[in-house]
């Protein structure tokens, strides 16, 4: 994070196995680059791309015949090196340039030969590409005096020094200078080019005698397009396909290791090649940067790959040498945690591995004349079917890798074995690694009770409501406590009741360029697993580098810590820092304070100490605590700059600590593991269970670790995953360095005087604690902007269409002058040259840009979700569907919400439902709860809801956190592409939750072609959410809107999207502000609900909503009063009010005012403003873009579609047999579109229409497939296939003259059947991860699946002929799985939380599978179906079936109903 | 919320009829927990705001519902000085304003207030008042109503020495002398009093005459006006003087002494046809104690039209519905009337016999006399029940100087401070007539703000 560029891409290789160079290799290369045109993206200049590159084995011959005719003289034996470099255009800069790289040379002790210009063709780059193009030259080198084992070192160790000294000496202020290759193995070719283009641009490329064997290619999707030459890949020893979340962690380590790095393989030192981890480039680049280090540090490069992203090991199924390896490297490097596809390569060996989860795809081929080619998709080469010995992927953590030098393929566990096996891993860690079970017992201090107790529960902030809501529920329930609705209290920096130095953080997660995680359902790859103490020098292997104490988790409590503080074991010295400081000290204690204590840590560890436990126990009525995560990073932060920090591990003992948030914070800034005592003493006083609450601690740190996509806390552990709102730059540079706060605002003195006031509430004033207010309305508590006067006098207004009414809600809401609660209260409109009000256009022309906000039906009742619908189509505004479908007979009438919605769960999302839409909402996120999921108890789940979910009555519905066709931007790009094709006439809309970066993932949102960015602040409301999500993720959006703006006008997109924005608009105010900011449409959910009767009982999780709005007990609906009348009023007044402005603004249109930054202003400080608001420094939200004016600041046309070349052209044309290829995608979806629309739901008669494809297929084959069509398809396919799957039939099966067993060999790719509701599936071959996640209907018979089948499944029937991998059924509420379990390993992959196995045994489900399965050969010709048919009664015995409890459990019921009325 | 709404066990009319003995009973310990376990912990408390103290009912509901009656008690304490008053003969503003309401079936708050109060007295959680600290200033409360007490007790928990003065011969104020036996039963002023603590109570204090309002002013750092609001609004109407006709608080005040001082009562109105003039509160009290007394027949005439029943739109939820009520005195026996405007009374040898008067409507908002439905109302006592017009402020204004508002009431300040320094005043002195509730929370308020006074002095 911090940095500003996230790319996703499509990534691949192709390699002779022999080593054969060849230029059939480098135009294979291409070749698969032109083939992943499509995974990779322009901006506003269509003819510049993201990036595009080729690396390739060095090609001698062709280099020596280049130098020979430029009179270089090149020396023998491969002894030379040749870098392709980037150069500044301007000449005196190019030529400064080149004699630093040159002296380095030098330096280094080897010689430079002459330079060569790259021949190019410019006119093949988009004109904002040629804009920042640098010149390319070619540095010849002769290699000397250094053994050939040390020449790539030394070639390393010269671009190190030339790049450091170009930006010492600001040789090359524009930043033009970079070394694409410098090696003498490999060389790359790289710009910012379209894919297709990159041949056409290196002129080499087009030389015949141009060979080699192994050609890496990369295509690049990034999310904005400030253009980088530099940033396109390869880079030197990988390409990327993903993205790291972890990467200020994994930098900020690499820095805090600094002085413990030492390696004699380096001449003259390390220091001097710092920094290791480039500042300012993207993941990928630091990435290698770190790759790189570890290989000429001595590491192989698989080897520094299983460092880097190590498989999940932590669950205990690796082999005992592996899990050893593992566990020994985690002590030398933290894990570099992310979705990522991998391919690594150097002069002779090419590979590619998998991150943990799986989460991008890879596809391989290998063929029968020795090639392997692998890619992000199947089919990027043409290989006759003949030719092909073998087809697979790489599953989660997986490792592939061809030695050319060899020739062979190199197996995972070969690979793996080597590496692991090369020391006695174990037994050096059994030596030197402790656990915190083994080590001696020792008295813990005496829990705190009575006076005491409750005088440091006032000292350190805790209110009655911490107690009672957060304390209490989590001991006794084990789990975080839920709530509902928005926060509509003051941000930190705003709120006058002196909050916890945490509440002026806010967590970050992950949106569109990585996939948050479900902790829950895939827990197999989280970790919660920790260490403390020193680390060892990432370049040695010695058992001395593991010196570690393990603990199971990081929350420990005062006897662990007891125990800690006197071990005695091994080289074990720790120490306790006070963090307590004299009262009597007076003004300016806490800055002298945090002076001192790192001072002392500093000298702790040149005393030798390895664990600093920093404790605030010693805190008195004389005595203040330092803000314990302000002490704890500052540490941090202390001893990373002094690059000592790895020399001890840091605890924390606090009493500050109380809920899951606080914990967070803590690991997130450094510390090893966390003891809070005062919460825990506080648990055993009221009597409950403290392991309960650990563990609703752990389960919600694991949450909030997820939500960003991470899966360890090691690698969480210093990640620095938040951003501050309201803290002074000046203490986060010092204390929270590289954390964003982008306003400015308190400084030490501030926060000094609000610790000095939490400190008096101990020992002076009443002995109650405060009654807290948070989280409830309480008079004396926290503002909250729904109070009772704001809700009764809306409701009143509403009701009685009272004008003056609602002026006076409007001014009971924005009256901030008093107590602050949002930003927008801090700015001022700008009024001036007012005109009649009748020039201002109309109310109801302003409505139409006014939407409530996605709210399931499910979790309201039908009454209130339509209600709503029928109000604002009155207006012609437009109602949200939520994520819960709609009922049928909604379609077509004023019963219809015009946004459907398509989010994680994909309940009801048919192709019937897609083209009912005006607008295709895809849910990134909510505000509030960002990067999580939700799920729907049984209990809610009526036989409507059931209905229209195409669900079970009483079975849960769960949404996963991640959509699990967006793993990646690229992803998002697939998804709008398959919606566009199902409904052109629909606009696409992605929501997202403003976070810092929120403008970047927005362009990249634009860039995949969607027509509306939402933008949601963390204000939003919700039916059920954690309460630390609900307050503590997500950021104002009024930071997002403006970044957003600021960063698509920047980019020259802003005028081929729309922005919405909503989260806690309330009054035309609002929407004002919103528009002057860049909005054109507006969301108001929670307002409108109000409008119709809320009264914010925030009970909507519970089902007891008594105004009958969230919920859907039959009793409580009829208590709902609310009527479109009081939607239309609402919308209307606001619409009129807003008019009202712009007659003030002195324009006649919303449109004109969009984007007017200028015509805000900071609000004047007037007398009774809280001290602390003065302080926020706004320009970060006031900043206009910068771009010349004539850049569109709002939306003007639309974005340019063509679905001309979609395939399905060709059958609405009545063909029926077609090849097809890997970009060729969504067959079958388009003309599902046109079916549906015609004939509704059912389709057209089964067995309509059949449609032959040969080849491979493009992503979404069959996506949303309409009944009566089947799509037979004889090749493979890639990922999701059967995309939301609405009747139709897939068939695939493998080519003719296909000579691979069909049975072992991937037919099909990832998210198959993704949110399937009805149709068949049958697939000749293997499938890939998340085989019929979330499948609702669906049946399918595969002969084999991946990691996570039938995931979240909630009906249809799943048959598996084959393997499985990991984690089967997790999730899975419904419907049937039955696998053929021929080696009896089915039940060690199958995830038993939800479902329970039984026997094929019921006539019912025989004859079913039989059927089935003689349908999948009948239709695909399956030999293994066949066999299986053959030998039935013998086989039919290991056929296991999977069966949900839930569901079983209601079948029978209901059938026991069904039996009893007969 | 599935559990109906019940309000505890109210004696049988006959049995109550009889005696002077409170109405309602305390909620035993199982209905009190479960009524209380009716709240919904709404996330927006709109009884704390219909609550003029802001108690915080969820908080101390739920402590209920989970049985800890002492959590419940600190947490009423916090807000409220006197629960035990308020769980008694609050009309509960709180309960209008509950969300359930919404469907005519409001928590029973105030029960669930009365509960945890006696429950607080039973338990010996209740304890006299014990400052950690003593200040050294002195502040003087005149009057012993509930605002004068509130006022007191703040003061005094924040160690101020506190003498109050009370006109009367006991203590209590408008608590003891206003209110029936039957709605507020003396004992629980009594053992309130008891826990007092370091407050001086000077009954028989004339203030004004001896001591002076200037000899307070001398001798106190501070001085809390509670007087209340005695001035009863009168009937100027022809008859006003025949005997028979009393003014409300005359005769509650009466038999509130009859009861104490085990005397006969001054106005027995045992075999009489009376009328009752005020459909309020007030009005209630003297039907329920002329019940008692035995009248013969009691009427109760309210002036305007009857309001709706259910509900009335112009008054919506949360706020305080203008609705047709019926009171527990009304619910024991008497006749009701409304929209009818007494003109007149007459009588023979100067004793009252009937009373005159004319239907009333409503139109564009003024009442008017409907025509022609002038009636004769046979009477042999009627009280007068028609609210107050202000403070007995004459001394007041005649020795210090304080000066009223337009209403007749005493004139303060945000901080309830008179144009006097140092001279403060709460409760219906200052806001007219009102709610007991009202004048706890003025007393807490106005003593806030003499604690400030006095700190900064």
């Amino acid at each position: 994070m911090g940095n500003d560029f996230r790319d996703a891409c499509g990534v691949g290789f192709v390699a002779d196995i022999h080593g054969r160079r060849s230029r059939s290799i480098v135009e294979q290369g291409l070749e698969i680059l032109r083939r992943l045109s499509h995974r990779a993206a322009t901006g506003s200049d269509p003819e510049t791309g993201d990036g595009a590159g080729i690396a390739l084995q060095l090609p001698e011959q062709f280099l020596r015949d280049e130098g020979a005719r430029l009179g270089l003289e090149l020396p023998p034996n491969r002894r030379f090196a040749v870098g392709n470099v980037f150069l500044p255009p301007d000449p005196g800069m190019r030529v400064a340039c080149e004699q630093i790289l040159e002296a380095a040379i030098d330096e280094e002790g080897q010689r430079v030969i002459g330079w060569r210009d790259v021949p190019i063709d410019p006119s093949v780059v988009g004109p904002i590409g040629r804009d920042v193009m640098p010149v390319f030259r070619q540095v010849f080198v002769r290699m000397r005096r250094v053994p050939p084992s040390a020449w790539e070192r030394t070639l390393f160790v010269i671009r190190k020094l030339a790049e450091n000294r170009i930006r010492e000496r600001h040789a090359d202020p524009t930043g033009y200078f970079h070394v694409a290759s410098l090696s003498t193995e490999t060389i790359i070719y790289k710009g910012l080019l379209l894919p297709a283009r990159l041949g056409e641009f290196f002129l080499d490329l087009k030389e015949p005698a141009l060979a080699s064997s192994i050609a890496v290619v990369h295509s690049r999707f990034s999310t904005n397009t400030f253009p980088t030459w530099d940033l396109a890949q390869p880079f030197r020893y990988i390409a990327h396909n993903g993205e790291i979340n972890t990467l200020r962690g994994n930098a900020n380590w690499m820095q805090a290791r600094r002085s413990g790095l030492r390696s004699a393989k380096f001449s003259g030192g390390i220091e001097r090649l710092m920094p290791i981890i480039v500042p300012g480039k993207s993941d990928s680049a630091q990435f290698d940067n770190m790759a790189e280090l570890l290989v000429l540090g001595g590491r192989s490069l698989p080897h520094a790959m299983m460092m880097m992203i190590p498989e999940a090991w932590e669950s205990g199924t690796l082999a005992d040498d592996r899990a050893s390896f593992y566990r020994y490297a985690a002590s030398l490097v933290e894990p570099w945690d992310g979705p990522a596809a991998i391919v690594f390569f150097d002069g002779q060996l090419v590979g590619a591995t998998l991150d943990r989860n799986g989460l991008r795809p890879a596809r391989w081929t290998i063929t029968t004349d020795d090639r392997v080619i692998l890619a992000s998709e199947a089919g990027v080469i043409d290989v006759p079917p003949e030719l092909v010995r073998a087809k697979g992927r790489l599953t989660p953590g997986m490792m592939f890798v061809i030695d050319t030098a060899e020739g062979r393929i190199v197996d995972d566990a070969e690979l793996k074995h080597d590496v692991a096996s090369r020391f006695p891993y174990r037994r050096w860690l059994a030596k030197n690694v402790f656990h915190l079970a083994d080590l001696d017992s020792a008295e813990p201090p005496m829990p705190l009770a009575g006076d005491e107790l409750q005088a440091r529960q006032r000292a350190f902030g805790y209110t009655d409501e911490d107690l009672e809501l957060i304390v209490a529920p989590m001991a006794e329930t084990g789990k975080e406590p839920v709530g509902s609705m928005g926060t509509d209290t003051p941000l930190a920096v705003l709120s006058q009741h002196a909050p916890n130095v945490s509440a002026y953080f806010h967590q970050l997660f992950a949106q569109v360029t990585n996939p948050p995680i479900d902790p829950i359902r895939e827990a197999l790859v989280m970790s919660l697993e920790t260490s403390v103490g020193p680390d060892g020098n990432t370049f040695e292997e010695t058992p001395e580098q593991c010196h570690q104490l393990r603990l199971r988790g990081p929350i420990i409590d005062s006897a662990d810590l007891a125990k800690i503080r006197g071990v005695r074991e091994g080289v074990f010295d720790p120490v306790t820092l006070s963090i307590t400081w004299p009262r009597s000290y007076g003004d300016g204690w806490l800055a002298k304070a945090l002076g001192e204590l790192c001072k002392a840590a500093v000298r702790a560890i040149d005393d030798g100490r390895n664990i600093l436990i920093l404790s605030d126990r010693g805190v008195t009525a004389d005595r203040v605590p330092i803000p314990a995560l302000l002490a704890l990073s500052a540490v941090q932060q202390h001893l990373v700059r002094e690059g000592i920090r790895m020399q001890a591990g840091l605890l924390v003992e606090t009493a500050e600590v109380r809920e899951v948030h606080d914990v967070a914070l803590l690991i997130g800034f450094g510390a090893a593991a966390v003891n809070p005592y005062l919460a825990l003493d506080t648990v055993s006083a009221l009597g409950l269970d403290r392991e309960k609450y650990i563990h609703a601690l752990e389960d919600g740190l694991l949450k909030v670790m997820s939500k960003m996509g991470i899966t360890t806390v090691q690698s969480y552990r210093g990640a620095q995953m938040f951003e501050a709102v309201g803290i002074d730059r000046d203490v986060i540079e010092a204390h929270f360095t590289g954390t964003p706060s982008r306003l400015g605002g308190v400084g030490l003195a501030d926060l000094e005087t609000e610790a000095n006031a939490r400190h008096a509430r101990g020992w002076q004033g009443p002995r109650e604690l405060p009654i807290g207010g948070t989280y409830r309305w309480r008079r004396t508590g926290e503002l909250h902007k729904w109070n009772p006067a704001t809700i009764a006098t809306l409701q009143d207004a509403v009701r009685r269409a009272d004008a003056t009414r609602f002026a006076e809600f409007e001014r009971l809401c924005d009256d901030e002058e008093r107590a602050l609660v949002t930003l927008r209260g801090l700015l001022d409109v700008q009024y001036g040259d007012p005109i009649a009000l009748d020039d201002v256009e109309p109310a109801s022309s302003i409505v139409k840009r006014f939407v409530t906000g996605a709210m399931s039906f499910g979790s309201i009742s039908a009454e209130a979700h339509e209600t709503l619908a029928i109000g604002m189509n009155r207006l012609g505004a437009r109602s949200n569907s939520g994520e819960g479908g709609e009922e049928l007979h909604r379609f077509d009438n004023e019963r219809r919400s015009a946004i459907k919605q398509v989010a994680s769960g994909r309940f009801g999302v048919t192709a019937h439902y897609l083209v009912s839409a005006d607008d295709l909402q895809i849910k990134i996120a909510q505000g509030a709860k960002p990067g999580e999921g939700g799920q729907l108890p049984g209990a809610k789940v009526d036989d409507r809801i059931a209905k229209v979910r195409c669900s079970t009555p009483g079975v849960t519905l769960i949404s996963p956190p991640p959509h699990h066709d967006i793993y990646s931007i690229e992803d998002l790009a697939q998804l709008i592409y398959d919606l566009t094709a199902v409904n052109p006439r629909a606009r696409v809309s992605v929501k997202l939750v403003s976070e810092v970066g929120v403008g970047t993932i927005a362009a990249g949102v634009a860039k995949a072609r969607a027509g509306c960015v939402v933008i949601a602040g963390f204000e939003g409301g919700t039916g059920a959410a954690p309460l630390s999500s609900l307050k503590r993720a997500g950021l104002p959006w009024e930071l997002g809107l403006a970044e957003a703006q600021q960063v698509l006008v920047e980019n020259r997109l802003r005028d081929r999207v729309r922005l919405q924005v909503d989260g806690g608009l309330r009054t035309s105010r609002d929407v004002v502000i919103a528009a002057l900011l860049g909005a054109e449409e507006f969301g108001m959910a929670t307002a409108s609900l109000v409008a119709t009767g809320c009264v914010m009982l925030r009970k909507c999780h519970l089902n007891t909503c008594s105004v009958g709005i969230a919920t859907q007990d039959p009793e409580l609906r009829t208590r709902y009063t609310g009527k479109p009348e009081d939607v239309v009023t609402y919308f209307t007044f606001v619409a009129e009010a807003v008019r009202a402005h712009l007659a003030r603004l002195g324009v006649r249109s919303l449109d004109e005012i969009v984007g007017r930054v200028d015509k805000l202003r900071a609000r004047k400080r007037s007398l009774g403003w809280h001290a602390k608001a003065s302080k926020l420094d706004l320009s970060a939200i006031l900043q206009a873009p910068v771009a010349p004016a004539d850049v569109p600041r709002r939306f003007v046309r639309a974005q340019p579609w063509s679905l001309d070349d979609h395939v399905d052209h060709r059958i609405l044309a009545g063909e029926t047999a077609l090849p097809i290829d890997n970009s060729k995608r969504a067959a079958g979806t388009l003309l599902s579109g046109e079916l549906v629309r015609k004939h509704g739901a059912a389709g057209l008669p089964d067995g309509s229409l059949t449609v032959r494809f040969t080849g491979s297929a493009g992503q979404s084959f069959g996506a949303f497939l309409a009944p009566g069509v089947t799509l037979e398809l004889a090749g493979e396919a890639n990922d999701y296939i059967g995309k939301g799957l609405s009747g139709g039939r897939i068939v695939v099966k493998p080519p003719p003259g296909a000579r691979f067993v069909a049975e072992d060999n991937v037919i099909v790719g990832n998210v198959a059947l993704y949110g399937a509701t009805a149709g068949d599936l049958f697939a000749n071959g293997l499938a890939g991860e998340r085989f019929a996640v979330r499948n609702s209907g669906a049946r399918a018979v595969v002969e084999g699946v991946g990691a996570h089948g039938c995931e979240y499944m909630t009906g249809g029937v799943v048959i598996v002929l084959g393997a499985v991998g990991k984690n089967f059924a997790a999730g899975m509420s419904g419907g049937t799985a039955y696998v053929f379990d021929a080696s009896q390993t089915f039940r060690a992959s199958c995830n038993v939380e939800l479902v329970e196995l039984e026997p094929l045994s019921l006539d019912s489900d025989v004859w079913l599978v039989h059927g089935l399965i003689a349908d999948h050969a009948r239709l695909t010709g399956s030999a293994r179906a066949t066999k299986l048919l053959d030998n039935w009664d013998h086989v039919r015995p290991r056929f296991i079936k999977v069966m949900p409890t839930e569901y079983k459990r209601v079948l029978e019921q209901r059938r026991a109903r069904l039996l009893g009325v007969a | 919320m599935r559990l109906p709404r019940a309000l505890p066990h109210r004696r049988p009319i006959a049995e109550r009829l009889g005696d002077w003995h409170e109405v309602e009973h305390t909620a035993p310990d199982a209905d009190a927990r479960a009524q209380a376990g009716r709240c919904m912990d709404c996330g927006v408390p709109f009884c704390t705001n219909g609550c003029p103290l802001g108690n915080p009912i969820p908080d101390f509901a739920a402590a209920v519902a989970r049985g800890r009656w002492d959590l419940a008690y600190q947490r009423l304490a916090a807000t409220n000085d006197f629960p035990d008053f308020t769980g008694r003969i609050c009309p509960a503003p709180c309960e209008a304003a509950c969300v359930l309401a919404l469907d005519d079936a409001p928590v029973t708050i105030e029960a669930t207030e009365r509960a945890i109060a006696d429950r607080a007295f039973a338990e010996g959680w209740v304890t006299p008042i014990a400052p950690a600290r003593h200040t050294g200033k002195r502040v003087a409360v005149v009057g012993s109503g509930p605002a004068g007490l509130a006022a007191a007790v703040q003061l005094a928990e924040r160690g101020h020495g506190v003498v109050i003065f009370e006109a009367s011969a006991r203590a209590g104020g408008l608590l003891r002398y206003g209110i029936p036996d039957f709605k507020l039963d003396k004992s629980v002023i009594d053992r309130r009093l008891a826990m007092l603590g370091p407050i001086e109570i000077v009954t028989n204090a004339q203030v004004g005459i001896a001591p002076t309002w200037t000899a307070l002013r001398d001798e106190f750092d501070a001085i809390v006006i509670a007087i209340g609001a005695q001035k009863p609004r009168e009937l100027a109407i022809a008859g006003r003087d025949l005997d028979g006709v009393i003014v409300a608080m005359d005769y509650l005040v009466d038999q509130n002494e009859a009861l104490a001082d085990g005397r006969a009562t001054r106005f027995d109105l045992r075999g009489k046809h009376v009328v009752i003039l005020g459909g309020g509160d007030t009005g209630s009290d003297c039907l329920g104690t002329a019940l008692r007394q035995g009248a013969a027949q009691v009427t109760q005439i309210e002036l305007v039209p009857p309001p709706p029943i259910g509900r009335n739109p112009a008054t919506p939820w949360p706020a305080w519905p203008i609705v047709f009520r019926t009171s527990s005195s009304q619910e024991e026996g008497g006749a009701r009337a409304f929209g009818f405007r007494t003109t007149g009374f007459a009588g023979t040898n100067g004793r009252l016999s009937a009373l005159h008067g004319i239907e009333v409507a409503r139109e564009a908002g003024r009442l008017v006399d409907v025509p022609g439905t002038e009636r004769v109302m046979p009477a042999d006592a009627v009280v007068l029940a028609l609210g107050f017009t202000g403070a007995n402020a004459d001394a007041l204004i005649a020795q210090l100087g304080v000066k009223l508002d337009g209403y007749g009431n005493i004139a303060v300040d945000a901080r309830y401070e008179t144009n006097i320094t140092g001279v403060f005043c709460a409760g219906d002195a200052q806001r007219g007539a009102s709610l007991v509730v009202w004048a706890i929370a003025e007393g807490r308020a106005a003593a806030h703000h003499v604690d400030s006074f006095l700190a900064a002095s």
